[in-house]
């Protein structure tokens, strides 16, 4: 059942999600957190963190590693090909149609229409990770970490894996 | 222009299964930001590097990509390791693609959570959650950016609303908000009637 279950998770969220993987990881904490309750909000917010800081694909780490952590090296297989393979076989299946298609409003209607939702989804994701932070950390260290680290990713550039490894320094000695 | 499978049907040699491994490896290790950040690494290997493909062909399978859910990375990799080695390429390439990363994370977040008892691996989680919402946030604006890029500000703007009503508001699962757009795309008449 735990199985199909973690099937369930991620097909929903990767066959719905437009705009490549990081458009399903509302999606996926959606399922993971809020209705399987498989990981806490500040758990999925750490894996993000590192997932982020990591090279290669987005929404193939954090499946992998959910996979794994729910009902182990299985587990963590049935996450990753319900991530991969439907997406796939679609594209292996209606490559031809697609292809001949591609200059079709609808077509191309398909894959934009969906970006605004997921904006929202991000956008209300983005809020849950600042009151966390609040909750956790009271306003002044939040807002000022907020700052810090929109300067340092945004402003000077600094690769994200330097910028998680501050705020985990910082909030081993200060938080 | 065609983009048919089976295109190097037969020459399934070592040596090709090797430089697929090589090519989805070293841009999934070099590309950070996730899947779509990878598209340049994966075109400098499949059409510079290996020329399996022209130019042409592989912003073809870009878009055609970009017209299905899903992660991008993978798709692109299962194709194109589709195309030059048949099943055991597309394993190969998807192999390549996803289990370092996924590994990495598994040993590094695993080593972590060995020391979830004491107090500065505690903290360290509360210093890392706001530069996830930062993060977040930044993703966001790039979603709002492609949206209004692809859909102009006014269609942008009315989905954005409609959808923020049904899924922060009335709390619809975002799964059937996303579901009704799809639905909306392909239904709604075209102007001019021009379907391809």
């Amino acid at each position: 059942m735990t199985y199909f279950h973690l099937f369930l998770a991620f097909f929903f969220p990767n066959i719905l999600a437009y705009g490549g993987g990081p458009a399903a990881i509302p999606l996926i904490e959606h399922e993971v957190v809020q209705k399987y309750g498989w990981m806490t909000k500040t758990e999925f917010s750490e894996l993000f963190a590192l997932a982020n800081s990591l090279p290669g694909p987005i929404a193939t780490k954090m499946a992998g590693y959910i996979g794994f952590e729910v009902a182990g090296v299985l587990g963590s297989i049935v996450a990753l090909f319900a991530t991969v393979a439907p997406s796939l076989a679609l594209m292996l299946l209606l490559l031809n149609l697609l292809y001949k298609h591609r200059h079709s409003v609808r077509v191309k209607r398909l894959s934009s229409y969906v970006l605004p939702a997921i904006a929202i989804l991000m956008l209300s994701l983005t809020f849950d990770f600042a009151k966390t932070s609040y909750e956790l950390n009271n306003l002044i260290p939040t807002i000022l970490l907020l700052a810090a680290s929109y300067f340092a990713l945004e402003k000077f550039k600094i690769h994200p894996a330097f910028v998680i490894l501050a705020g985990l320094l910082i909030g081993g000695l200060f938080l | 222009m065609k983009v048919t499978p089976f295109l190097f049907k037969g020459g399934n040699t070592l040596a090709k299964q090797l430089h697929i491994f090589i090519a989805f490896f070293r841009s999934g290790l070099l590309g950070f930001g996730g899947g779509p950040t990878t598209i340049p690494l994966v075109h400098k290997e499949v059409v510079k590097t290996y020329e399996w493909m022209t130019d042409e062909e592989f912003s073809d399978v870009i878009s055609i990509g970009n017209t299905l859910p899903g992660p991008i990375a993978t798709k692109m990799a299962g194709y194109i390791g589709f195309r030059v080695g048949g099943w055991l390429g597309l394993i190969n390439a998807l192999v390549a693609t996803v289990l370092p990363t996924v590994i990495l994370l598994i040993l590094l977040l695993g080593s972590l959570k060995q020391f979830s008892e004491s107090d500065f691996v505690n903290g360290m989680t509360n210093g890392v959650i706001p530069i996830v919402a930062v993060m977040m946030g930044v993703l966001t604006w790039d979603f709002i950016k492609k949206s209004k890029a692809s859909l102009g500000i006014k269609l942008a703007s009315i989905i954005f609303i409609v959808s923020f009503i049904a899924i922060i508001v009335l709390n619809i699962h975002p799964g059937f908000v996303i579901a009704a757009l799809l639905i909306i795309a392909l239904a709604l008449p075209v102007k001019g009637g021009n379907i391809s």
